[in-house]
């Protein structure tokens, strides 16, 4: 997309601030779903801050709570069965008191999204051009003509050798890596603030993968986009982010720079998932792998949430605990200090 | 463990080719391929989608039959077999999918599909099937109690778990395991790892186990084969092929991997592959991989590279094979130092 083209007036907040402030914050939000059992706490006191052109790696496992952040913060959980509580700041506004009509002037033009599955996102019924210019039309006061335009631009941008011929396509006639790029058109076109990427290249080959983040990565580098990448896969994190937060059962349960966090993991849960990781120079057999599995929902032991798995736990550690704040650091753990104590610090190259 | 040589490989394929759909839209999703796996190994099988992985551990357990080239296991000939015969003989030889919820009934108990394969091959007393059931899942460590839940009762590494335990109540010699542990989480990945690894021991089991994820097939396996558009690349020691790959794919492959890394680390120089695999339709001619390939020059779309063994083991099909050894090759001391620090 060409950065000449003129924008049209724009609906919602606008952009451009200073870089040390902070874009995103989302402060003790709480999450509960109803089903037909009733209602359940999914996302217990969440708080993180993104700043213009970080990028911050969500990672955990299946069910831990990192996509229902990314909706939670998009507000596309449904009203009736969804309950959110806290605050989630966004440029200046707190999202969670905004009307739909507000809300749906913010998403897609300062903050969109980019989805695991780009087959269930897109339209199987519209070229993906029409969705593209769809996205524009919402937001800009363009014509028809004008809005097309800046939807091959867009298809340009994310390397789509003929994004004219593209543009006419249905998403079926794409291949996954290909849908994943219109995926990321759609998603720059309005040139957000901030870009929640929840899995995007975990459907793909590891070879589109690698083009894919090393596209997505550039791209918001150059306009100065803020990404929040939520991913279960820690090596993606340790290439492409700044600062990463692991969630387990609805709680962060460590934050911090990605360079301190992985190098020396203070939770026994981000430790157990580094050497989870399958690897050549490990003896077969030895993987320490987590014991036991994420516990239900709806009977999360009462205090700390890893305590049933968590090869270090003792009585204590089944009281209530509190995320605590080191420095730049966070942490969720009654025994940490003396653990870190105790473990030799983990180093890039011992993995 | 035995290496292929004086034994007769537990399984072998030679020059064989699987093609789909008739004369104007045929697809060979394996086109040529050969190998043997030895009694005890486990022999990984690494590729992206649509390269024809899936296809040949069908064809090499006899699901699927082959439109050239020869299978043998052991020295059986699966596809000469009558069917009484195949039916006795497909307990040897088992296959190991991805979804276990598709492999279950979900109307029967876990303990139920544990036991039907024996009831199917009429194999002991009803209270011997039972008894043997309820041993394999044990060995896989689901309890009883386990064994009386429904599919949708069991998390996906349970299920996966009494997938396992219904393949080896026939007592297997070799599992064909596709992708079994691409579903699962990671904590739980690592601990199906080890219970492959663990049973591969205990019951003297030779696996073919395929995978997209060079982690995982690199860790468990003995040999690897890296395949591209129904081709095998590069053939060789696990160790080896990850580590000082003799084929440009395999060195995109390893490269596009993404690696835990110090921080400052992260930037080191990748091969990002452009282009995604071609039209299965419209192979191109040549070298399968010339399309993507950083090395490929016009030899490599006019003549295609014959596998050949570079050195002992390792079987290369690349025209530029010997180049990519030459960097491995301690010239004036301290090369190999330089060729492995690049993990």
């Amino acid at each position: 997309m060409s950065a000449t083209a003129a924008k049209g007036p724009v609906a919602g907040p606008e952009t451009g601030m200073a870089t040390d402030k902070v874009l995103l914050s989302v402060e003790d939000l709480k999450l509960d779903l109803r089903d037909e059992n009733g209602w359940v706490r999914v996302l217990d006191g969440v708080s993180f801050d993104i700043r213009p052109k970080e990028t911050l790696g969500v990672v955990g496992e299946s069910g831990c709570g990192k996509s229902m952040t990314a909706l939670s913060i998009m507000q596309l959980l449904p009203p009736r069965s969804a309950r959110t509580e806290g605050r989630i700041n966004f440029a200046g506004r707190d999202l969670l008191s905004l009307s739909r009509r507000q809300m749906s002037r913010i998403r897609g033009r300062n903050i969109s999204m980019i989805f695991q599955e780009p087959m269930s996102a897109l339209d199987p019924v519209f070229t993906v051009g029409a969705q593209i210019r769809e996205t524009v039309q919402c937001h800009f006061d363009v014509s028809k003509r004008e809005a097309d335009e800046r939807a091959i631009d867009a298809l340009d941008s994310v390397g789509i050798a003929a994004p004219r011929q593209v543009a006419q396509l249905y998403p079926m006639s794409l291949s996954g890596g290909m849908r994943q790029r219109v995926m990321i058109a759609m998603a720059l076109v309005c040139e957000p603030d901030l870009i929640i990427a929840d899995e995007p290249t975990t459907a793909l080959d590891v070879t589109i993968q690698s083009q894919i983040m090393d596209l997505l990565l550039n791209l918001s580098q150059k306009r100065g986009t803020a990404i929040l990448f939520i991913t279960h896969n820690l090596a993606l994190v340790s290439q492409n982010c700044d600062r990463m937060i692991t969630m387990y059962g609805g709680q962060i349960i460590e934050g911090g720079p990605v360079s301190e966090v992985l190098a020396r993991p203070l939770h026994p849960y981000t430790t157990g998932l580094l050497h989870s990781i399958p690897d050549a120079g490990r003896a077969r057999g030895t993987l320490n792998a987590i014991p036991g599995r994420v516990p239900s929902l709806r009977a999360m032991p009462p205090g700390c949430r890893f305590e049933p798995r968590c090869p270090h736990a003792t009585a204590h550690c089944t009281q209530a605990v509190a995320l605590e704040r080191i420095a730049e650091r966070q942490i969720r753990c009654h025994r940490w200090q003396e653990l870190a104590g105790s473990a030799a610090p983990m180093t890039a190259g011992a993995l | 463990m035995t290496m292929a040589g004086v034994d007769v490989p537990a399984l072998s394929v030679q020059d064989m080719t699987v093609s789909f759909g008739r004369t104007r839209t045929i697809v060979r999703a394996v086109d040529g391929v050969s190998f043997s796996v030895a009694p005890g190994e486990i022999f990984g099988i690494i590729g992206e989608s649509g390269s024809g992985k899936s296809t040949l551990g069908r064809a090499a357990v006899g699901m699927i039959t082959p439109s050239a080239g020869a299978v043998r296991h052991g020295d059986v000939d699966p596809f000469a077999l009558s069917r009484a015969q195949m039916n006795a003989h497909r307990r040897k030889y088992q296959i190991i999918a991805q979804d276990p919820n598709a492999a279950f009934n979900p109307r029967m108990t876990i303990l139920e599909s544990v036991i039907e394969p024996m009831a199917i091959a009429r194999t002991g007393t009803r209270a011997e099937r039972r008894a043997r059931a309820l041993e394999m899942l044990d060995t896989v460590a689901l309890s009883p109690e386990m064994a009386m839940r429904y599919p949708h009762e069991l998390s996906g590494g349970q299920k996966q778990r009494a997938n396992i335990a219904r393949a080896l109540v026939l007592d297997p010699e070799v599992l064909v395991c596709d992708e079994v542990v691409a579903a699962l989480d990671v904590s739980i990945q690592a601990d199906m790892l080890n219970l492959f690894w663990r049973l591969k021991r205990d019951f003297n089991l030779t696996y073919l186990f395929i995978s997209h994820d060079l982690n995982v097939v690199s860790h468990i396996s003995d040999r690897v084969a890296v395949m591209y558009f129904g081709k095998i690349m590069e053939i060789g020691p696990a160790d080896d092929v990850m580590n000082r790959p003799l084929h440009p794919y395999s060195e995109a492959l390893r490269s596009a991997e993404p690696e835990i890394a110090a921080y400052e680390q992260r930037a080191r120089e990748r091969i990002i592959l452009q282009g995604e695999i071609p039209s299965a339709l419209n192979p191109p001619a040549g070298c399968r991989f010339h399309t993507r390939c950083p090395r490929a020059v016009d030899l490599c779309a006019s003549n295609e590279p014959d596998q050949r063994e570079l050195i002992p083991g390792r079987f290369v099909a690349c025209h530029f094979a010997e180049e990519m050894l030459a960097r491995f090759l301690p010239v004036g001391g301290g090369q190999e130092a330089e060729c492995v620090s690049q993990e």
